[in-house]
């Protein structure tokens, strides 16, 4: 015969592909942050836009330094992935908006290389990368960490200009008290451990307000909880991720809430203060939902997704941190293995356990 | 997407993909017949089971519809001259399959004469008893024709032993590109009608379901026409989505019933037949015509005139896409030859390979419906457990293959796997996982065997020790014996001499 059937590898079928790719996806996540990310740049202004330029940037570099030393080739190829960038995007998405210019970099070593390559690369990691480094930021570095600046939208007289921007970010100076703010969750926390109850705190005049379009303070990318949310819609819509983990996270923490709060207001956040402060919103729909971290299937998705949601409301409550969602979804990560160990969908012809269906004895006439 | 659909794929209640499903314009071609070639290269083996042993010899003449292999063993099927010719050779020649290993193979000269033998036919072959029928089917060669190529009779006869409720006819053709089914609905619906009322009277079912997937309203319209008057044929639209031509899937969404695991349909009273097998059977009893010819759809980005061809079991591909119009820039840019669909079909070395009975498509693919791309690390999506219209565990599966944990990967379904290939369509990170599937399927069944031949050989040392052994102490026994023969002999010869 001719040469090709000598040559001509044998490929298993299928012959044709649908199409989608990693990159497709990773990119697909990322136009669903765009929104809040535009939203948080104008909400606190050019430091903001450095230390999201910056983790992203520190991420990638890594990620490209972490495969170089394990002498992979494919480098140019893995960065294009998307999964990086995507980390590191996330990751400064959690950071409070004037951070100095090391937490970004330090945030994206342990993001990348003990985060993620440490484990084997994209695909192997047990942990969400981008909460392994807020996590080890903020019990490392818990002033930096910790400190929240009073919207200051772009086009208002007080908000740094682009050169003051700079500064703020490289210097990493001191905050002016007259910027610095406490997020609801942390003064809550305060008022309440100094013996105040909510119900005095919230209704004193130094309250932070809680606004649904997101102009507080709180973490870059966490403020506009509506904004996640449209993100998080258009996820749904591309099939990206299915409704499972978000509606659980979000159940997850909103149960518990409402309980809590119709038994004891002066001690129980309200479900919507719990929903829409802090990382409630961007963990259920990106966080949360990390395909590498997260069940394979549905019902395993939904117990991981109670779980973060009511562990989450449990730190809040009664945790030494004011926000609990970071540890939360650490600690539902290392659950995953051994969720998905246990709840594995039904094979079709067979039973929950594995188990062949019985084989009827007398067929209906 | 439907309201209905919507709502599923918002519920995550959506197995299978909905591939693109190129069907138009060759589905809407009207059928082309093909003038018999020179040469028919007719395989042995062209279906599931035995091959057929040639009843033929070298330089013999033979006429259209002539037995010139039979069938060989309990499952097998005959294979019959698609022409009037000569046999010039029992050789072997490429199988159509994608390892291009060679397949024994008897090879006619066609005369051109094209003249028929003498049929056998029936006029009312409802007063045949079902065993009858059964053997004329069977003796037609006649094998289910959506790609398994299961000879039929050996299904009707099981079936009617089963008692059988439910005959479900698969009209389904999910595969994409293939229309072959479709066309015949469209063309020849009276007929299909015909032959699945023959097929309820052999197999004693009541009622016979036709599913037919909704894109192809042509076909759904011509076959409620066909089946009009009859109560226990009924016409059932299902949605359009891979794979729902497949057995287990398309029974439980007409019957809603589930094949057990280590069961067949017929454990649940129910068969499942091809619709172009329905109208192949009617012609092998109402005319006793054997399966000589078949529909195979010719498609893909290369074709230049993609259609249906009623082509001579036998042809090679290359006669029948240069009968079909022939490859656009004679082939520039081909990327991939394959027989069948693209989710289940195989890839053929070249087009020398000749269409047997289970041949529904011959596709030309370029590089833009290939896309052959090195495969990225997995990412854990899950978008293969969506999509595995079976319940498995794709990912996992192919993780445990990877580090030859094939035990593990059984205990995760590799072999309620029906290589259905909608995991790897999906997968954004191109791993080939059905390949991944296929080689554990094959490791595992060359352990079996090796088991079998250890076992055999242990078997027959052991035999060997024994007989050994047993010879050893035969031996013994009798030189022992031959040594008390002697003594007495020369006790008695003594006693002799000395009396």
């Amino acid at each position: 015969m001719n040469a090709t059937s000598l040559t001509a590898q044998p490929i298993a079928s299928p012959h044709a592909h649908g199409g989608n790719s990693v990159s497709r996806t990773m990119f697909r996540v990322q136009i669903a942050l765009v929104p809040a990310t535009l939203y948080g740049f104008w909400l606190f202004g050019w430091p903001s836009f450095f230390l999201w330029l910056l983790t992203i940037l520190s991420c990638l570099g890594f990620e490209a330094l972490a495969l170089k030393m394990m002498g992979i080739t494919r480098i140019r190829r893995t960065l294009l992935d998307g999964s990086a960038l995507l980390t590191g995007w996330l990751l400064a998405m959690t950071l409070p908006p004037w951070a100095p210019w090391w937490v970004a970099v330090v945030g994206g070593f342990i993001a990348i290389v003990v985060g993620k390559q440490v484990f084997g690369g994209v695909g192997q990691n047990v942990f969400n990368p981008a909460m392994v480094a807020r996590v080890a930021l903020l019990v490392s570095f818990p002033v930096p960490l910790t400190q929240w600046v009073y919207p200051l939208p772009l086009t208002s007289l007080a908000a740094p200009d682009f050169i003051d921007g700079l500064r703020i970010f490289l210097t990493s100076l001191p905050q002016p008290d007259a910027m610095a703010s406490a997020s609801l969750l942390g003064y809550t926390k305060t008022e309440l451990s100094r013996g105040i109850d909510l119900l005095q705190s919230l209704a004193g005049e130094h309250a932070p307000v809680l606004s649904w379009i997101g102009a507080r303070s709180g973490s870059f990318g966490e403020s506009a909880s509506l904004l996640i949310l449209g993100g998080g819609l258009y996820m749904l819509a591309c099939g990206i991720i299915t409704w499972h983990t978000p509606v659980a996270v979000l159940a997850g923490i909103a149960i518990p809430a409402a309980i809590g709060h119709a038994v004891d207001p002066t001690h129980y956040l309200s479900v919507s203060a719990h929903i829409l402060s802090g990382a409630v919103m961007l963990g259920a729909f990106f966080i949360a939902t990390d395909y590498v971290t997260s069940p394979n299937t549905t019902t395993g998705q939904i117990i991981f997704g109670i779980g973060i949601g009511f562990l989450t409301w449990v730190i809040r409550t009664w945790g030494g941190y004011p926000e609990g969602m970071a540890f939360a979804v650490l600690l539902m990560n290392a659950l995953t293995p051994v969720i998905d160990r246990f709840i594995k969908p039904r094979i079709l012809g067979r039973d929950r356990k594995g188990k062949p269906l019985d084989i009827p004895e007398s067929k209906g006439a | 997407m439907g309201f209905m659909q919507l709502f599923k794929h918002i519920l995550g209640d959506d197995w299978g993909v909905h591939p693109d499903d190129h069907k138009r314009p060759a589905a809407d071609q009207p059928v082309r017949v093909m003038p018999v070639p020179a040469k028919l290269y007719l395989p042995l083996q062209q279906h599931l089971g035995g091959a057929a042993r040639p009843v033929v010899l070298v330089g013999q003449r033979v006429r259209k519809g002539e037995l010139i292999a039979e069938a060989q063993g309990m499952v097998s099927a005959p294979v019959h001259a698609p022409s009037s010719g000569t046999i010039t050779a029992v050789t072997e020649i490429t199988a159509p399959h994608p390892s291009g290993l060679t397949l024994m193979a008897i090879i006619l000269e066609t005369d051109g004469a094209d003249e028929w033998c003498e049929l056998q036919g029936c006029d009312d072959p409802f007063l045949l008893d079902p065993a009858e029928i059964g053997k004329r089917v069977a003796a037609a060669g006649v094998v289910g024709l959506g790609g398994a190529a299961f000879p039929s009779a050996v299904k009707l006869i099981g079936a009617s032993r089963a008692k059988v409720t439910t005959l479900v006819m698969n009209g389904g053709e999910c595969e994409p590109y293939l229309s072959c089914d479709d066309r015949l609905m469209r063309d020849a619906a009276t007929g299909i009608v015909d032959g699945i009322r023959i097929m309820l009277h052999t197999t004693g079912a009541a009622i016979a379901l036709v599913g037919i997937e909704d894109n192809k309203p042509e076909a759904i319209a011509a076959m409620q026409a066909a089946a009009a008057g009859f109560d226990n044929v009924q016409i059932r639209p299902v949605p359009a989505r891979y794979p729902m031509g497949s057995e287990k899937q398309l029974i439980q969404v007409l019957t809603g019933i589930e094949v057990p695991a280590d069961g067949r349909p017929a454990d649940i009273g129910v068969i499942v037949h091809n619709v172009g097998t329905a109208l192949a059977l009617r012609a092998a009893v109402r005319e006793g015509k054997p399966l000589i010819s078949r529909l195979v759809t010719v498609n893909g980005n290369c074709a230049s005139q993609p259609g249906n061809i009623e082509v001579r079991v036998g042809t090679l591909a290359e006669e029948v896409i240069a009968f079909a119009g022939g490859l656009k820039g004679d082939g520039l840019g081909l990327a991939r030859r394959v027989m069948g669909g693209p989710m289940m079909g195989m890839q053929i070395p070249h087009w020398r390979v000749p269409v047997v009975k289970g041949t529904s498509g011959i596709l030309a693919f370029d590089t833009v419906e290939v896309s052959e791309q090195e495969p990225n690390p997995c990412i854990r999506c899950g978008s293969c457990i969506k999509a595995c219209p079976m319940g498995l565990l794709p990912l996992e599966m192919s993780a445990r293959i990877r580090n030859e944990a094939y035990t593990e990967a059984i205990g995760l379904g590799l072999k309620d796997c029906i290589a259905c290939g909608c995991c790897a369509y999906v997968c954004p990170s191109k791993i080939p996982l059905v390949q991944y599937f296929v080689h554990a399927k094959g490791e595992l069944s060359a352990q079996d065997r090796a088991k079998l031949r250890n076992d055999a050989t242990k078997k027959m040392a052991l035999q060997r020790q024994d007989r050994l052994e047993r010879e050893a102490r035969e031996k013994v026994e009798a030189a022992a014996k031959r040594k008390a023969e002697r003594a007495a002999a020369a006790a008695l010869a003594a006693q002799t001499t000395a009396g």
